[in-house]
C-alpha cells in the first residue's frame, strides 16, 4: 500500500479544531488574520506564558514556526500556520497546504560579501562553493537544480557571521527588509524563492473534520480578501 | 551491553506481542470467516519479478546479490507478491480467488522521522471479481476487520485512481506537465497546484478551478452531484463509477462509514478505478488503504480484475489503544 509509514501520531476528534500558531515574526500578522475572522486573540497577545489558549470555536496552540509541520503531521494540531520556508525545508512532512495567507512575505536568497568574488573564485578553482545556512535542504535543492556543487554548512545562529570570518563563501538565508545583510556588508546575489505564510492541515483532520477545516479555510480566505 | 539494531526496525516484547497476536488473530478470523485463505510468501524475491508489478514507484529499497550473483529484493508490499503467486500457483483455478495475509514488508525510511523500515501489514486480495461488486466485498471485509479491532469509528475514504489522469488528458495536458500537476494533487499542495496550473499553456481559469474544486470534494453521496456540476467526460466517468460502487455498498449495507473523496490519490502505479484509504479519528496518520488494480495481474500473464486492502498492524494497534477508554465508557 502506498502510504508512507511514519511515526505514530495521536489525532484528536473532539472539541474545537486545534490551530498551531507560530510565535516569532509571523505571530502578529497571524493574530491579525484570526481577529479578522472573529477569533478573540487578546489572551495570546497578553502577558500570559501559557502555550494553549481556548477561544470560541478554536483552540490556539503557540509554538516555534519550525515545529508547526511536526505537530500538524502527527495530528496533535489539526491545522496550523507557518512559513513556506519552513514547509520547504521540511518538505517530507506530510501536511496539506490549503491556503497562501500572503503575509510574512520574505525572500530566500543567496548572499555574499559586497565586492567579494570568493564564491565565483571557489566555484572555478575548487569546483564547489561553501555555503552556510539554516536551511540546508532548501539550499542543497537549489544548487542541485541549478547544476552547481556546493558544500552546505548548517549553522543554527546568525548565519551572516559565516562569510565574514571565513567559514563559508556565501550564505543562503531568509531576508525580509535586507537590513541585516546591509549591516553586515553582505549583498543579495541570487533570489531563490519568495516565501509567505501558509495555512496547512493534518491529512486525517482534513478528511474527518472536513466541514470545519473547509469552513476555516473559507473564512481565512475571505478575511484576507477584505 | 547495548547492541544496536538498524533504525526503523524494532524488537517486540511479550506484553505488546500478546496484544498484537490477539489483534492478528481477530483479523485473520474475519478474513477466514469470509472465505479468504491465509498465504505466506518469501520476504525476498527476484528483483526482476517484483519490478514487473510496478518498477516505477514500488521498487524495493533493499536489493542485494546472492551467492550466485542473482539480484534479490525485499518486498515493499504484499500485493505484488500475491499477484506473482496467483499467476504461478493458481494458473488454472476458477476465479474468484480469495487470499489474505499478515506479513512484514520493507520500505526505505527518511532519517530521523521515526519511520519503520520493516512493518506488518494485514490485508486481503480478491482476484477475479470485477467492480463494482468486488470492490464492495472488499470494503465489507475491511469494515468487519475494523470492527473486530474495536475501531468502529473508523472511516473509509473512497476515490477514483484514474480521475485526474483522465481529466488532465481531457484538458490537453500530457507528459511532464501532467506529472507535475499530479504530484501537487498527490501531495495535496493546493497553493502549488494553483501556481502549477496557472503556468500551464492551454488551460483556462475555469479548468484550473475545476481541478482545484474537485480535489476538495469529500463527503456523502451528494459530492457526486457537486462533482458532476463541474462537468467534463473524465468527471462523468469517475462519478458514474463511484456512484455504482456506492450503490453496491448500499446494497451490502456497508455504505455508512464510507466517505466519497474526489481528492484521493494513491501513489502506487498499479491502481486503477476505486481506491481506498482508512482513517480513525483517534490517530493522525492513515491506517491503511487499498483499491482496485485491474491491470496488475496482466503483467504476470493472468488477465483478471482484482481489488484488496492492507492495514498497518502497528498503527491499528495504536488506534485500538486510543479508542479503548471510549469503548469502555460506553459499555
Amino acid at each position: 500500500m502506498s502510504v508512507e509509514v511514519a511515526g505514530m501520531g495521536h489525532a484528536r476528534d473532539e472539541g474545537p479544531l486545534r490551530l498551531a500558531v507560530p510565535r516569532g515574526a509571523l505571530l502578529g500578522e497571524t493574530l491579525g488574520a484570526l481577529d479578522a475572522i472573529g477569533i478573540d486573540t487578546s489572551e495570546v497577545r497578553g502577558e500570559s506564558r501559557s502555550l494553549i489558549f481556548e477561544t470560541e470555536g478554536l483552540t490556539l496552540v503557540t509554538m516555534r514556526p519550525s515545529d508547526v509541520p511536526t505537530y500538524v503531521e502527527a495530528g496533535a494540531a489539526d491545522v496550523g500556520i507557518t512559513g513556506k520556508d519552513v514547509l520547504l525545508e521540511q518538505h517530507d512532512r506530510v501536511v496539506y497546504e490549503l491556503l497562501d495567507l500572503g503575509f510574512g512575505r520574505c525572500r530566500m536568497v543567496l548572499a555574499g560579501r559586497k565586492g567579494d568574488e570568493r564564491m565565483g573564485e571557489s566555484q572555478r578553482r575548487l569546483g564547489m562553493m561553501r555555503i552556510a545556512t539554516k536551511y540546508p535542504r532548501t539550499a542543497e535543492r537549489h544548487f542541485e537544480q541549478t547544476g552547481r556543487q556546493v558544500e552546505v554548512i548548517e549553522v543554527k545562529g546568525s548565519v551572516e557571521l559565516a562569510p565574514l570570518i571565513g567559514l563559508a563563501d556565501g550564505i543562503v538565508d531568509l531576508v525580509a527588509t535586507g537590513r541585516t545583510l546591509e549591516e553586515n556588508d553582505l549583498e543579495v546575489r541570487e533570489e531563490i524563492l519568495e516565501c509567505t505564510a501558509r495555512f496547512v492541515a493534518n491529512r486525517v483532520a482534513h478528511k474527518l473534520r472536513a466541514r470545519e477545516v473547509d469552513g476555516l479555510t473559507a473564512k481565512l480566505r475571505e478575511g484576507l480578501a477584505r | 551491553m547495548i547492541h544496536p539494531i538498524p533504525p526503523g526496525t524494532r524488537d517486540v516484547l511479550p506484553d505488546e506481542m500478546r496484544e498484537l497476536r490477539r489483534l492478528h488473530l481477530a483479523m485473520i478470523e474475519v478474513f477466514e470467516s469470509r472465505g479468504y485463505g491465509e498465504v505466506s510468501t518469501p520476504a525476498i524475491e527476484y528483483d526482476e519479478v517484483l519490478a514487473r508489478g510496478d518498477g516505477r514507484t514500488a521498487a524495493s529499497a533493499y536489493r542485494f546479490f546472492d551467492e550466485r550473483g542473482d539480484l534479490l529484493a525485499l518486498r515493499s508490499d504484499m500485493t505484488v507478491p500475491i499477484a506473482r503467486l496467483v499467476a504461478s500457483r493458481y494458473a488454472g483455478a476458477e476465479p474468484p480467488l480469495r487470499l489474505c495475509y499478515l506479513a512484514n514488508a520493507f520500505r526505505a525510511v527518511r532519517p530521523q522521522r521515526g519511520q519503520m523500515r520493516e512493518f506488518a501489514q494485514a490485508g486481503v486480495e480478491l482476484i477475479g471479481a470485477p467492480a463494482p461488486d468486488g470492490t464492495a466485498e472488499v470494503v465489507e471485509v475491511l469494515e468487519a476487520t475494523l470492527d473486530a479491532a474495536g475501531l468502529n469509528r473508523a472511516v473509509i475514504g473512497l476515490g477514483d485512481a484514474d480521475l485526474y489522469r483522465q481529466l488532465l488528458t481531457e484538458f490537453g495536458i500530457e507528459g511532464e506537465a501532467r506529472d507535475a500537476v499530479l504530484g501537487r494533487l498527490a501531495a495535496h499542495d493546493l497553493v502549488g497546484l494553483e501556481v502549477e496550473l496557472a503556468e500551464l499553456d492551454g488551460i483556462g481559469d475555469e479548468q484550473a478551478a475545476t481541478c482545484i474544486a474537485l480535489s476538495q470534494l469529500r463527503g456523502g453521496k451528494e459530492v457526486l452531484d457537486e462533482a458532476r456540476s463541474l462537468g467534463g467526460a473524465a468527471v462523468e466517468r469517475a462519478t458514474a463509477r463511484l456512484g455504482e460502487t456506492f450503490e453496491a455498498l448500499v446494497a451490502r449495507g456497508v455504505a455508512d462509514r464510507v466517505q466519497i473523496d474526489l481528492g484521493l490519490l494513491r501513489d502506487l502505479g498499479y491502481y486503477s478505478g476505486a481506491i481506498l484509504e482508512v482513517y480513525d479519528p483517534a490517530l493522525g496518520h492513515v491506517l491503511g488503504g487499498g483499491g482496485r488494480y485491474d491491470e496488475l495481474l496482466k503483467r504476470f500473464g493472468v488477465d483478471l480484475p482484482a481489488a484488496g486492502f492492507a492495514l498497518y498492524l502497528e498503527r491499528v494497534h495504536v488506534a485500538q489503544m486510543e479508542e479503548e477508554p471510549r469503548a469502555g465508557g460506553e459499555s
